[in-house]
């Protein structure tokens, strides 16, 4: 921990792995309350699963084809929203197709990203380094990637907050209200793809479901209002890849691993800690709740 | 609420509210509603009444224009459903939104002023004060900032409607209302509903038809087949034919003692 912080304000590496998580906390608070509320935790793993796939085709152009400018990244980010709007159309056009289509989805995106991995000559191991999240290599065009989409996902997620939390209270009334709702579901599914490949940066395929869930549902057991809760799980979020930065830097551990459990164990908390403050709740006040504020009475 | 309704244009023959012709409609399987015909008129106050899977949510949807009939043809206020919803203020079973979602009472009323055309990124001041009113006007003024989860039943229940009527609707239609509301709340909940129905259309479903037709002008009953009677002319051989067996009433009077809320079998 003490290394942690003196070799902070030496390498540049390590400032650059503080910033990737500090800027993909935002996003991740934000778009995390929105996949916890509307309960499609599945698809976006089965969007992070399938970024794998396109990784794979990026690196294979940029080396076979010679594609230079192409960052695998940018096949991270193709390949997301394909599964986004494929997943977002077969759930609004076939619904009863729709657990079929995310596993399918999943384990196919996968299978070609290691197919076409297979395929391209040369040092590929960095590539499997994104299952796992790479944190520590994260470079200077890394950062900026990331800042720009930070920057996408908040100011959409923002100005379209309303009819989000309409839709993902009661999709139903929004849509007789005259929302279109499909239209805002498939935009939330492209910003949860978006979130995704930011967060892979950081946790890497495997792990960043749990990163983009657990924060938004421990900030959802004592928030009263979506944007709390938002800002709750930015700020856990934050304080999660921090602190598993640094307590997985002394003994070298990988980072991203170190993030999770840290994450599985502050939801723990928060759950055992709701439960035992509301079990004391209920022994202070015996009896329910007198109807206050109640003017039927009146 | 704004009064929506001027007096010359109530003079002129009014086109009826719901119009119904021929409709029939299956999921998958045998037809859930066959030939249905009937209209509501302005002003009506009608319950909807029939057996569980007799059709009653799947009519509430065909004429909301989510559901699309197979034959027969459906008009809201003259339009087809999917346009002619936007004058309906709409409350849906409580049972199907999610209690812990982190809202609050007066955000959940002001999802009733979004519209196609708009997206606030910020509430007008005329919306929140819709808000406020349609609050007001059940009663939950003081509760505008609690959770919508931290509320009894009844509350979360005139918050629903509350958010049916901020967008001033013509037709107010409640699926299943007084479902997990206690007896005494029931009473209340029906004089309001009464009350409003003095403005707008009111179409109600619900399982106790013995109770709400002390309120309700006429009844739709619902099983397979739609017919529409009004509520004088309901005696228990209608009820016994439409639900094929025995039903049992509750009575009416509910300001009695708990023992004298008597069973009887009509």
């Amino acid at each position: 921990m003490v290394q942690f912080l003196t070799d902070l304000g030496q390498f540049g590496f390590l400032r650059n792995a503080l910033a990737v998580g500090l800027l993909a906390s935002v996003a991740c608070g934000i778009v995390g309350t929105y996949v916890v509320t509307r309960r499609i935790t599945a698809i976006a793993g089965s969007i992070a699963h399938c970024v794998l796939g396109g990784l794979g085709v990026a690196r294979w152009l940029q080396t076979v084809h010679h594609l230079e400018w192409l960052h695998p990244l940018y096949g991270a980010v193709a390949a997301a929203l394909l599964a986004a709007v494929l997943i977002g159309w077969v759930s609004i056009r076939a619904k009863q197709h729709e657990d079929t289509v995310i596993s399918a989805i999943w384990a196919i995106g996968m299978a070609v990203g290691i197919l076409f991995i297979f395929k391209t000559p040369g040092y590929n191991e960095d590539l499997l380094s994104y299952l796992f999240g790479n944190i520590l290599m994260v470079t200077d065009e890394d950062l900026w990637m990331v800042a720009g989409l930070d920057a996408v996902i908040v100011a959409v997620s923002l100005l379209f907050y309303h009819p989000f939390l309409a839709t993902c209270f009661d999709e139903e009334f929004a849509r007789l209200r005259g929302v279109p709702v499909e239209r805002y579901y498939i935009l939330l599914l492209c910003l949860t793809a978006l979130t995704v490949v930011l967060l892979i940066t950081v946790v890497g395929i495997i792990l960043v479901i749990a990163l983009l869930t657990l924060p938004a549902a421990i900030a959802g057991t004592f928030s009263r209002k979506l944007w709390h809760m938002m800002i709750v799980a930015a700020l856990t979020t934050a304080a999660l890849t921090a602190g598993g930065l640094a307590l997985s830097y002394g003994p070298d551990l990988p980072a991203g691993a170190a993030t999770i459990v840290l994450a599985g164990v502050a939801y723990l908390a928060a759950v055992l800690g709701k439960r035992l403050f509301g079990r004391r709740r209920t022994a202070l006040t015996p009896g329910p709740p007198p109807p206050t504020g109640d003017p039927g009475r009146r | 609420m704004q009064d929506t309704h001027d007096p010359e244009a109530a003079a002129v023959p009014e086109e009826p509210v719901i119009d119904l012709k021929g409709v029939s409609f299956a999921y998958d399987g045998p037809p859930v509603l066959e030939d249905v015909t009937f209209q509501v008129r302005a002003r009506d106050f009608l319950s909807i009444v029939g057996p569980n899977a007799g059709g009653k949510t799947t009519l509430i949807k065909l004429i909301l224009g989510l559901l699309t009939p197979m034959r027969g043809s459906i008009r809201l206020f003259g339009e087809p459903p999917a346009k002619g919803r936007r004058r309906v203020g709409y409350m849906p079973q409580q049972a199907a939104l999610s209690i812990h979602f982190p809202v609050t009472v007066l955000e959940v009323v002001l999802m009733g002023r979004l519209t196609a055309g708009r997206n606030p990124v910020f509430y007008r001041r005329a919306d929140r004060a819709a808000g406020a009113e349609a609050l007001a006007r059940m009663g939950l003024a003081d509760l505008k900032d609690r959770p919508f989860s931290a509320l009894s039943g009844g509350q979360r229940q005139r918050t629903l409607i509350a958010r049916a009527l901020v967008s001033a609707p013509d037709l107010l239609l409640l699926d299943e209302p007084t479902a997990n509301v206690d007896a005494a709340r029931e009473t209340e909940f029906y004089e309001l509903l009464e009350r409003l129905s003095a403005d707008i259309t009111i179409v109600l479903v619900t399982h106790d038809l013995g109770f709400v037709s002390r309120y309700v002008r006429s009844v739709a009953c619902v099983n397979r087949r739609v017919l529409v009677h009004p509520t004088s002319d309901i005696t228990g051989e209608m009820i016994n034919q439409l639900y094929g067996s025995d039903v049992r009433m509750i009575r009416h009077d509910h300001r009695c003692a708990p023992e004298g809320h008597a069973w009887s079998n009509s």
